[in-house]
């Protein structure tokens, strides 16, 4: 399943940064997830304690914060956030495929000691 | 008892989570910003293979759809059609050129080298990856597997990637262009049920068109599907069994490695030093 591998490279990512802080303990990370990620938030969160499970990171808390759609239109030098999964521009109805925020799969922060 | 603290808290608590700040003074919880891409390590080994096969004038196709599709069955006939009329054409124009358009494939599949089998049959060179249970290609998978085709040699790559609309799409493997395939029996809306892939795509095949009627597949309406989620995606429609459509695909093909080849031109010197910092 695609969740178990980013979850995975998270956790990575998480724990290289929590050892350089001489942490042995990783308490909660805060994620962004764009809503045209791909990926599934549920899915992240089942995949999480999967992957946590011995590490140092095994009981921590998973906070995702889900980035909306924001497109940019080119002719009206515009940027909007599309209320369906057509990207019209509301100034000129023109669809755009400029996706500015809403592709996000980040590790914002971690709390540790 | 608790080997980071000494304390005794024991039974079905999740180990940790019962420390809270003032638990020890050793372990003061803080925070700490971090913001990274999940995926930047794989974007950036994308960008290289995306550098080194420009360098080597390659155009490369990353093939996506849902198991089924017809991705195998559209490679088998672009290397048997185009190959054979290219060369036709180069001996028009050289008679002593006796090289055929030279296409290598590199293979997705979770378990079998069925795939790879079936392409090698018409004389393609083609290298299988076993993702052994993981559901998309990635960059490095690529380029490990690129390596044992001799490149050089090589006009055309195509990467079939993993049955799978849903996380090939995260993926860039540093491709020239991304064609995702839908089959006329997989129905309109496909499109709006993965968004995420179809707007990624700079291609979009329509296949199995021979058996649309079949199917009672609404063409209307899956086309204003496509163009609505993926405005600047060029469009075919073809039928990988009978032949028809492929022309146009073919001649599309033609003039973006005609782009390509250009590329080759001015970059020999470019080309052989990324041969050596990746070896
Ligand atoms: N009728 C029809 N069948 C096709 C066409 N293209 C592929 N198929 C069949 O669809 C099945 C899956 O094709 P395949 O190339 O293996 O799909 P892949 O999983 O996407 O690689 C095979 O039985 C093919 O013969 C087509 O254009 N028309
Ligand atoms: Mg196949
Ligand atoms: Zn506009
Ligand atoms: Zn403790
Ligand atoms: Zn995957």
């Amino acid at each position: 399943m695609h969740e178990v591998s980013i979850m995975s490279q998270t956790l990575e990512i998480a724990t290289e940064n929590a050892q350089q802080q001489g942490a042995n303990q990783i308490h909660r990370l805060k994620m962004r997830i764009g809503e045209m990620s791909g990926v599934v938030p549920e899915a992240l969160n089942f995949a999480f304690d999967v992957v946590t499970e011995g590490t140092i990171a095994q009981g921590a808390k998973l906070e995702m914060e889900i980035v909306p759609v924001v497109c940019y239109c080119p002719h009206c030098q515009i940027e909007f956030q599309p209320p369906d999964l057509f990207y019209e521009c509301p100034q000129c109805d023109r669809l755009s495929n400029k996706i500015i925020a809403g592709r996000e799969i980040e590790l914002t922060s971690l709390e540790i000691s | 008892m608790c080997g980071n603290c000494g304390c005794s808290e024991l039974g079905d608590l999740p180990i940790h989570t019962h420390h809270q700040p003032e638990h020890s003074k050793n372990e003061k919880i803080r925070s700490l910003t971090i913001t990274q891409s999940i995926l930047s390590k794989n974007d950036r080994l994308a960008e290289r293979n995306r550098n080194y096969f420009l360098a080597k004038g390659l155009l490369v196709l990353n093939i996506l759809s849902s198991p089924g599709s017809g991705k195998t069955a559209l490679i088998e006939r672009t290397i048997t059609e185009r190959t054979t009329e290219m060369a036709e054409d180069a001996s028009a124009i050289a008679s002593s050129l006796q090289d055929r358009l030279k296409v290598g494939v590199v293979v997705g599949d979770l378990e079998t080298d069925n795939d790879a089998k079936r392409l090698r049959s018409t004389g393609a060179s083609a290298i299988q990856i076993t993702t052994g249970g993981v559901c998309h290609l990635e960059a490095e998978m690529v380029l490990q597997a690129s390596q044992n085709l001799n490149l050089d040699l090589i006009d055309l790559l195509i990467i079939e990637n993993v049955g799978n609309l849903v996380c090939p799409a995260a993926y860039d493997l540093g491709e020239s262009l991304r064609v995702v395939l839908l089959s006329v029996t997989e129905g309109e809306d496909k499109p709006l049920k993965y968004p995420t892939m179809f707007k990624s795509a700079d291609v979009i095949i329509v296949n199995k068109i021979d058996i649309a009627e079949a199917v009672e597949f609404d063409r209307e309406q899956a086309l204003t599907n496509i163009q609505k989620i993926a405005p600047e995606a060029t469009i075919f429609e073809v039928s990988a069994r009978t032949g028809v459509g492929m022309e146009a695909w073919y001649d599309y093909l033609e003039e973006k490695m005609h782009k390509g080849f250009s590329h080759k031109g001015f970059s020999t010197e470019d080309a052989s030093r990324s041969q050596t910092d990746i070896a």
